[in-house]
């Protein structure tokens, strides 16, 4: 059954192909640059692979030392912390950045006066640079800063917090940030997706009785599942790469309370020196983004063919 | 009769507005704040400034990045500017070659540019930099226009190929029959007709660039050629605490970015959906 459809795509495959093939064929000359940069890149991510199994420091030469690297990550507090703590943050955030996302495309779609205006003005901090929103968000959640003001001002001086110094918030603010810079870029891909669900649709789920809620869950939303997955992909990835917000805001502190894989590659190679240890971490970070985006995607493909 | 304009519908308007409203406060906040006396500062801190003073302001553009904002934004222009022309130039063409080329070869480089997109940049980070650092390109804007050609080469050369192919090859072949020889071909009746998508690789990698603050901190920072984001944070680390300074800097940087986001709104949030979902 199998090879009989492999043996009938190969044919349509040949036909095109001599059909396609036109009177003049490209030449794979044009393509050599691109593709000269692209091997050139997997190059230099092969050698980080092999860097992270060595002790090197930048000068010198490069002892193989096996897995000790990855032992001392996960035995080291700083990088297992940040590891635990790249984790929390990059789940948290493709969950709340999702729902928000949603919550903001189902209000603004349709017949609301000022949806375009709000959608532009949502999508607005997604264009912004991270570390420059980062630093605006350093004020609001600093000691003297707009949060805690606030705070005294509606007479509930018990709630401030020393926000950004604080071992069980610093995490916490950074979550915030991205969720306010990124709602906007979910709440467009949810917008795009509610194009594809059709009025009439609802409207006879209506007129059949089903509630909004039973309209949501039971229509739009099998319907918005492509959307689903490319959004939770594309945020997964964001929160598990996380460097700028982190480093403008905490810079990984109070006591490495908010340390991430990203800063953590950072600061063992480029700070610190520690060449093999640092690629050991990227490679960590790597294989992260690449099976939980991977897991991610087949399982949301998944429900998307169930429904 | 669903989506009608009901009493249900203002009240989910109103929901909205004050749900921007709040969405604003550190867009509003970034503003005034930049425009506030050092003691108004911190007794006044969500109300509007009593007047104007923009010497914060003078104060940043000065004293951010080795040389001044001015200088900073003009190496985040050209190291932009340098990067996107590249990125259109190889890529296109790339993406041309391995879409009207069909076989094992072309789908094997087109997997290759596809694993590309998601291989996060650190784990090459370190190779490179060893690389740069012995040939001596750390440092240079030219060197960083390589590092960005490279990295994004990928997403370009996966945006380019979506688009061609589902691109009609009867234009192609009219032009051929008239005559045209292959450079003619694409100068003239291929990239033409790829507009749409060479916007939406402008747009994307543009910003993704303009914006990038780990590439240029591990390789310009302390050099001459700090790009804005490099400037802005170690401006913000000498001036801890003087907010309506830090803010006033916050403000340059990201004023080129929501002038071209006024202007081009529209085109912009379709080049995300749109780019991202290719």
């Amino acid at each position: 059954m199998s090879t009989e459809i492999t043996l009938e795509a190969r044919k349509t495959r040949r036909r095109s192909s001599r059909r396609g093939g036109g009177p003049k064929r490209v030449p794979w000359l044009l393509a050599a640059p691109g593709v000269a940069l692209v091997i050139a890149y997997f190059v230099a991510v092969g050698a980080g692979a092999w860097y992270s199994f060595t002790d090197w420091n930048g000068v010198g030469h490069a002892r193989w030392i096996g897995f000790q690297n990855f032992r001392q990550i996960f035995s080291d507090h700083a990088t297992r912390g940040a590891l635990w703590h790249t984790l929390e943050l990059a789940f948290a955030f493709v969950v709340l950045v999702n729902a928000i996302g949603l919550a903001l495309a189902l209000g603004l779609n349709k017949a609301v006066k000022s949806r375009n205006l709000l959608r532009s003005l949502f999508f607005a901090p997604v264009v912004l640079s991270p570390l420059a929103v980062a630093f605006v968000w350093q004020y609001i959640f600093d000691q003297q800063g707009a949060l805690n003001w606030f705070l005294r001002t509606i007479g509930e001086p018990g709630w401030q917090r020393p926000w950004l110094g604080s071992p069980t918030w610093a995490l916490w603010t950074i979550l915030v940030v991205m969720v306010w810079q990124f709602s906007g870029l979910t709440m467009v891909l949810y917008l795009a997706g509610l194009q594809g669900v059709p009025d009439e649709l609802l409207e006879a789920a209506a007129v059949d009785g089903a509630t909004t809620g039973r309209r949501f869950w039971r229509v739009t939303l099998p319907l918005l599942a492509p959307a689903v997955t490319v959004a939770a992909t594309l945020t997964l990835i964001i929160g598990l790469r996380v460097f700028d917000q982190v480093l403008a805001l905490t810079a990984g502190g109070p006591v490495d309370a908010s340390e991430t894989l990203g800063t953590q590659v950072y600061k063992q190679t480029f700070v610190l020196g520690h060449y093999g240890y640092g690629a050991a971490l990227a490679l960590v970070l790597t294989s992260l983004v690449a099976v939980m985006a991977v897991a991610q995607t087949v399982i949301l493909r998944r429900r998307e063919a169930v429904i | 009769m669903l989506f009608r304009y009901t009493h249900r519908t203002v009240a989910r308007e109103f929901v909205l507005i004050a749900t921007a409203l709040v969405f604003c406060i550190p867009l509003y906040l970034l503003l005034t704040m930049s425009l506030k006396t050092t003691s108004e500062v911190y007794t006044a801190p969500l109300s509007l400034p009593k007047s104007l003073n923009f010497s914060s302001y003078s104060n940043a553009w000065k004293n951010a990045g080795p040389s001044g904002m001015g200088h900073a934004l003009f190496v985040s222009a050209t190291m932009t500017v340098g990067s996107v022309v590249c990125l259109i130039a190889i890529g296109s063409l790339t993406a041309y070659t391995l879409a009207r080329r069909t076989g094992r070869m072309s789908t094997f480089l087109y997997l290759l540019f596809l694993i590309g997109i998601i291989l996060p940049f650190q784990l090459g980070m370190i190779p490179l930099y060893v690389v740069m650092r012995d040939v001596g390109l750390t440092g240079t804007v030219f060197g960083m226009i390589v590092l960005y050609t490279g990295m994004l080469m990928p997403l370009t050369v996966f945006l380019y190929t979506g688009f061609i192919r589902v691109l009609p090859r009867a234009y192609e072949e009219a032009a051929q029959v008239d005559g045209a020889n292959l450079r003619r071909t694409y100068t003239r009746v291929v990239f033409p007709l790829l507009r749409p998508v060479t916007g939406t690789v402008a747009v994307l990698t543009g910003i993704i660039i303009w914006n990038d603050f780990f590439l240029p901190l591990v390789f310009l920072s302390g050099t001459n050629n700090e790009p804005i984001p490099v400037a802005l944070y170690s401006f913000v680390g000498n001036y801890v605490s003087q907010w309506n300074v830090i803010f006033a800097a916050v403000a340059i940087s990201v004023l080129p970015i929501l002038i071209f986001y006024l202007f081009a709104q529209r085109e912009l949030i379709r080049g995300f959906a749109g780019g991202i979902r290719g």
